[in-house]
């Protein structure tokens, strides 16, 4: 029996296999007007050597975190365990588990060398008495351990909705210190969850709306560092940073990339008007692609790349219209009441997330590309600019308090609307977005 | 760079930083300052080539209705007077910048306020203002100067202030 696990775990080093078509009981469709949250068991991670102790249940811990944190999943606490997880490789008792009602169990089993660590995980369905999918093999390194926890907890998520899985990513955004009239921004980055919080630049001038390449390796953002607003391209691992070129007296800002990596779409205001360009980062050869004496920005492309959508007051007030990605006719897809902004596409393709203003209130909505089944997910003074999970299914947003003493935080919630809950920054924050899955 | 030049850009300095303490702590600064009545202290804001003079007495900003940049009668007055001082006062340059209130996106906000900087600098050089001495920037909802969530800061937020330099050669 140990000889055939340990055989399943070769050649599977840090990949995670496709889903498994079961229908058994241990399914989530996530599109399902839910829910009662799936219980779930897990226990601390088997240590390899009593060194390994801390570890695997610091591990348990963020994988149990990842998991109730969807609100799909509820963690059945360790003191109802009839019995534990000793053995990695040992028959599982599913009755044990059946009897304190934890339909997945999740058991993993930890080992560290060095500086290099590595976790196996298997997932089994308890009401089927079967495994569901096999065993998984991460390797590390120490410091990286809760990458670990993550990729498990994607694995397990993924293995249960059908969904790609969101949990092994980062987010950048703007750490905000300071009083409104006297506000102190700076660049960070983060895990998905709070965690391992890093700075990016200093607080010295404004720095707005970071957003990441389609690899994750580099962040496009606008900073005042030269007086007036510029775009700047930083390398996340290197954290450094150079200022994209740009036409004298002019401003920029708003910028995104393209799919393929290598072209930003933003927004250029010359002469107090305000329009849509593209530029190739290596050339720096700028493409205009609209030209509307009215305010065209936060352009924002389809994952295929062949369309943009963006904001516009050409017809009186802020609307959201797509346009192709060369430029051209737009067609507006915002029609309900109030003001549109800050379009974005889901990396699915299938929907456009937006903040609205409506009577005095700020929403973030989620609508089909065409303008059709718009739904608002959320309620506020402020809530502004939607960032997509990797996987599409949530959604991570500022909002802002009211009055004097008004901060700004951020939020996630999923595109159903339920498990609307805040994120953890030190200090206040704004203007987050998310990044691809990490390798 | 010459004394006098260095001299005006020190004078210069000294100005805007009082008027930000006048702007915060009004009567502070105005209260107990009546011993010199009549003379004029260079620099001081009864010096009509001060940037206080400016500032205060001419007035610095404008201001706009929601999601507007359009300049209301009152605002062309001020600019009027921007205009005529700056025609006056030929060494010194400006830059415009605009602002927006919180209620609205940061891009948005950002591009409404470079409209805002534009109708002004456009005004000013309407009236006869050298358009390389003007140039302009959008802080967007960037840069509040009132912090209540009412109309009554907002009006407020939603500005175009001349801020002027010395510094123009030639």
């Amino acid at each position: 029996m140990k000889r055939f696990l340990l055989s399943l775990f070769v050649g599977l080093s840090c990949v995670t296999t496709p889903v498994l078509a079961q229908n058994g009981p241990l399914r989530i469709e996530i599109t399902d007007g839910v829910i009662e949250p799936l219980p779930f068991a897990v226990p601390n991670l088997v240590p390899a050597t009593p060194g390994d102790v801390q570890i695997g249940a610091d591990l348990a811990r963020v994988i149990s975190a990842d998991l109730s944190g969807t609100g799909l999943f509820r963690e059945v606490p360790s003191s109802a365990y009839i019995s534990g997880i000793n053995d990695f490789n040992a028959p599982v008792q599913y009755a044990d588990w059946k009897a304190v009602n934890a339909q997945a169990l999740v058991t993993g089993a930890v080992s560290t060398s060095g500086d290099t660590l590595t976790v196996q995980f298997r997932l089994y369905d308890v009401f089927s008495n079967a495994e569901l999918g096999n065993g998984l093999q991460f390797t590390g390194s120490v410091q990286g351990w809760r990458r670990m926890a993550h990729k498990v907890a994607d694995a397990v998520y993924s293995r249960i909705t059908g969904e790609g899985g969101y949990f092994d990513s980062r987010v950048t955004f703007v750490s905000e210190s300071g009083p409104k009239d006297q506000r102190a921004k700076r660049l960070a980055i983060m895990d998905y969850d709070g965690a391992n919080v890093q700075y990016l630049t200093d607080s010295s001038s404004i720095v707005l709306a970071p957003r990441f390449s389609p690899s994750g390796d580099r962040v496009l953002y606008t900073s005042y560092e030269t007086g007036a607003p510029r775009i700047y391209v930083l390398d996340v691992g290197q954290v450094q940073r150079r200022v994209l070129e740009q036409k004298e007296g002019t401003m920029s800002f708003a910028p995104r990339f393209a799919p393929n990596g290598h072209t930003v779409v933003f927004s250029l205001t010359e002469g107090g008007n305000t329009d849509i360009y593209t530029m190739e980062i290596a050339s720096g050869e700028i493409v205009r692609r609209t030209s509307a004496p009215s305010i065209e920005t936060a352009p924002s492309y389809s994952p295929d790349g062949s369309q943009i959508v963006f904001e516009s007051d050409r017809s009186g007030t802020q609307q959201l219209y797509v346009m192709p990605a060369s430029g051209g006719e737009a067609t507006r897809i915002s029609f309900g009441q109030g003001r549109y902004g800050t379009p974005v596409w889901s990396p699915r393709g299938d929907m456009i997330a937006f903040t609205k203003q409506s009577k005095g209130r700020f929403h973030i909505g989620v609508m089909r590309t065409d303008g059709s089944e718009e739904r608002l997910l959320t309620a506020s003074f402020l809530d502004e600019g939607p960032t997509w999970a990797p996987n599409g299914r949530v959604i991570m947003f500022a909002r802002e308090t009211q009055g004097a003493q008004g901060r700004s935080g951020l939020y996630s919630v999923d595109i159903s609307g339920r498990n609307l809950k805040p994120i953890p920054t030190p200090d206040g924050a704004s203007d987050p977005a998310w990044s691809p899955l990490q390798d | 760079m010459s004394i006098l030049k260095k001299t005006l850009m020190i004078g210069a300095m000294v100005a805007i930083s009082a008027c930000t303490n006048a702007g915060r702590f009004g009567d502070d600064a105005y209260g107990s300052g009546g011993a010199g009545s009549g003379a004029i202290v260079p620099g001081s804001a009864n010096d009509p080539t001060s940037t206080a003079y400016f500032n205060q007495t001419v007035g610095d900003r404008v201001l706009f209705l929601v999601d507007q940049s359009n300049l209301s009668p009152e605002a062309q007055l001020v600019l009027d007077g921007q205009a005529k001082w700056l025609m006056t006062n030929a060494d010194y340059v400006a830059v415009i910048e605009g602002h927006a209130d919180e209620q609205g996106t940061r891009e948005y906000n950002l591009a409404l306020g470079a409209r805002r900087a534009n109708a002004a600098r456009e005004y000013l050089i309407s009236r006869g203002v050298a358009p390389n001495r003007l140039k302009t920037i959008s802080y967007g909802k960037e840069r509040p100067i009132e912090i209540c969530s009412e109309e009554a800061c907002y009006a407020k937020n939603r500005r175009a202030v001349t801020v002027l330099s010395a510094g123009l050669t030639g």
